[in-house]
């Protein structure tokens, strides 16, 4: 027994004596020794190396300080127009301080959020629109599936890479600025707050994800890289410019005309929704819908709103839970839109007779 | 007899109405080099795909290494190794980092990864070239580097598409060598698909002539031409001037001789074009065409004997094929 405690004695003393230094660096050896012996599954293998060509491609550096640019941009006009914190202030917007950065502009530059509506897509169809058409062209499509690949995890894991770049590079944009903002006003954001500019960074980084799906689409379907790329910003283009256009231009030539003491039957509002409808099909509206409600937590309903709703209800903003709810419909939007591009590429992937060049 | 480690029985790929590969039977056994030959589109390329697992047959079915393409592609491509035609790698890597993709994609840890890559590297003679990107490879590195691609997964068959196509004649030399000798040291089995006969005549243990789809024969080199040629395995071609000066020969002159030739035992056919005699014989008649030459009052100035080559083979095959095409 004594020698029992002798030893515990022993072993308690040399332990206390363990610095950390003393048992990481053999764990990390070992851990390093471990990965160097192990082999990645194939699909890992195939992300790591999709990643490290886009972070090496010039576009993806190009559009990276291009993005970097406008961030930064949009935070001076952010800081520049958020005007002075009241802490216990009336206005509403005042309490959520924080997320003006975002959304906060005098006119002269976009905000944040407009920036990245419009980038966004141009992110998703550049990382997206050679996806599979160039390896197919220059010869290494063929030698690739003539390993033992499973020919879906190839183009899962084109996506994949693409996205975790998306991801990564969204995630730290967005905390970038919250950090820099911090700095600057001084206030922190408040636990709300902050979830609510993770969630909007998950929102952008699925709608980059849209883009990127319709563009490897068109990669699948195309054998011309530039002819893919084109088609790609042709419709991003259409949807983004043309079609609220080509909506707004039918809907005032069908407008029903209000009778002489107004409209009271609820037509007009009926007709608005109509046309709210149409536009939502356009990825952006959507995404543009669900950025606003979720970093502008007054905002309470997307579509028309009634004076009789309106009357009584108390101009406070929504806990983050409700924003999301409100927003629901647009998510749901754009994850279908997305595994739907997805899987028609998929399908055409699947089916396409690779032979060498 | 070799254990069978490529086999197909009635594989057929159709595109539309094109019949790429018609009810293809084909057996090849372990260890042997084996020759696909057959012109451009005859549906050799089409053949590899099946193999591999990389389209789909319309009928029929293959064996590679135990293992149905068609339902365990991943198993198959474990083992095989396979050369497209005009193979691409990344440009914008080394040729290292090239091989070393392959063979992680291969499930091969990264330490014996590299250790092999550069074991094969110098095989092929890469070594000194290896941190180069492939961007700057000639087409005979690129080619040699695609071996290297094919061989760092240690497989049991490797599967090469028109390997030698647009490489001068030493690298082309060097090449077939080095294929020939990997495939001794390692027990390897070859499948070459070529339309260029010395070639494959010069490496292949067996050769199988594709045409329009079908295989209208297989087999060593010497078994194919004692098939075609089974009367008259051997030719000789016989020259020879005219003793009393004169240089005009027309064949009705010749008759005499030529019937003389025809009578020795063992001559088939007897042609005349060129001024050249040829005999085409099953035994050696070469000393009793000699004797009757001289006895038919001229001498003689050539006398070789040759045994068919890929090349007659493969001409002889194309002259029934036109004959076909025309009666159709």
């Amino acid at each position: 027994m004594e020698k029992l405690l002798d030893l515990y004695h022993s072993f308690a003393e040399r332990s206390r004596r363990i610095t950390w230094r003393q048992i990481a660096v053999p764990l990390r050896r070992l851990m390093r020794a471990e990965r160097r012996f192990e082999a990645l599954h194939p699909f890992w293998v195939i992300v790591g190396r999709e990643m490290s060509d886009h972070i090496r491609s010039w576009r993806f550096i190009i559009l990276l300080v291009l993005i970097s640019l406008t961030c930064f941009g949009s935070l001076y006009t952010g800081l520049n127009n958020i005007g002075t914190p009241k802490v216990g202030g009336t206005d509403v917007n005042r309490a959520f301080f924080f997320l003006q950065l975002f959304t906060a502009t005098d006119g002269t530059l976009p905000s944040f959020i407009v920036f990245l509506n419009f980038l966004g897509p141009l992110l998703g169809i550049t990382l997206g629109f050679d996806a599979i058409n160039s390896e197919i062209n220059r010869g290494t499509m063929s030698r690739l599936l003539s390993q033992p690949v499973h020919r879906d995890h190839v183009l899962n894991a084109k996506f994949v890479a693409s996205l975790l770049v998306i991801a990564t590079l969204f995630f730290a944009l967005t905390l970038l600025m919250t950090g820099l903002g911090l700095i600057f006003i001084g206030v922190p954001p408040t636990a709300s707050e902050f979830l609510r500019i993770l969630s909007f960074t998950l929102l952008t980084v699925l709608y980059v994800a849209f883009w990127l799906n319709a563009a490897i689409l068109f990669s699948v379907r195309f054998r011309q890289p530039a002819t893919s790329a084109l088609c790609s910003i042709a419709v991003w283009l259409f949807l983004a410019v043309f079609y609220p256009i080509l909506i707004k231009l039918v809907a005032k030539a069908l407008a029903p005309e209000p009778g002489p003491f107004g409209n009271f039957d609820g037509s007009a509002a009926n007709f608005q929704h109509t046309v709210i409808t149409l536009l939502r099909f356009a990825p952006g509206q959507l995404y543009s819908d669900a950025t606003t409600t979720l970093l502008m937590p007054v905002v309470r309903s997307l579509g028309p709103l009634t004076m009789e709703q309106v009357a009584g209800a108390i101009p406070n903003p929504l806990p983050l839970g409700e924003s999301i709810l409100i927003v629901w419909p647009q998510l749901t939007g754009l994850i279908a839109a997305t595994v739907g591009c997805f899987v028609l590429s998929y399908i055409g992937f699947m089916r396409k007779e690779i032979r060498a060049r | 007899m070799r254990e069978t480690i490529i086999s197909t029985s009635g594989l057929t790929k159709r595109y539309g109405d094109l019949v790429a590969v018609n009810e293809l039977d084909l057996t090849i056994g372990k260890g042997e080099v084996y020759g696909l030959l057959g012109p451009n589109g005859a549906g050799k390329s089409t053949t590899i795909l099946l193999l591999l697992g990389l389209a789909e047959a319309s009928a029929g079915k293959a064996m590679v290494c135990g293992f149905n393409p068609a339902t365990h592609a991943i198993e198959v491509r474990r083992r095989v190794g396979y050369l497209p035609d005009d193979v691409g790698f990344y440009d914008s890597r080394s040729g290292l980092e090239n091989l070393l993709f392959t063979a992680r994609l291969n499930s091969i840890a990264k330490d014996e990864a590299r250790r092999r890559a550069w074991q094969i590297l110098e095989q092929v003679g890469l070594a000194s070239d290896a941190e180069k990107k492939t961007g700057t490879y000639s087409r005979g590195m690129r080619q040699r580097l695609g071996l290297a691609d094919v061989l760092i997964k240690k497989p049991s068959v490797i599967i090469l598409d028109e390997p030698t196509l647009g490489i001068d004649p030493q690298g082309v030399r060097e090449f077939l060598d080095l294929i020939v000798r990997l495939s001794r040291e390692q027990e390897l089995t070859v499948l070459l698909s070529s339309h260029h006969l010395h070639q494959v005549q010069q490496v292949c243990d067996k050769v199988g002539l594709f045409v329009d789809g079908k295989l209208i024969a297989d087999g060593t080199i010497d078994a194919l031409s004692a098939k075609l040629f089974a009367s008259e395995p051997l030719f000789v071609e016989v020259g020879f001037a005219v003793r009393n000066g004169a240089t005009q020969m027309n064949p009705d002159e010749l008759m005499p001789l030529t019937d003389r030739i025809r009578r020795i035992e063992g001559v088939g056919s007897v042609g005349f074009a060129e001024g050249i005699l040829r005999v085409g014989c099953v035994n050696d008649p070469s000393s009793a065409i000699a004797r009757a030459i001289f006895d038919a009052g001229y001498d003689l100035t050539l006398l070789q004997k040759t045994r068919y080559g890929l090349d007659e083979i493969y001409h002889r095959y194309f002259q029934e094929r036109e004959t076909y095409g025309k009666t159709a």
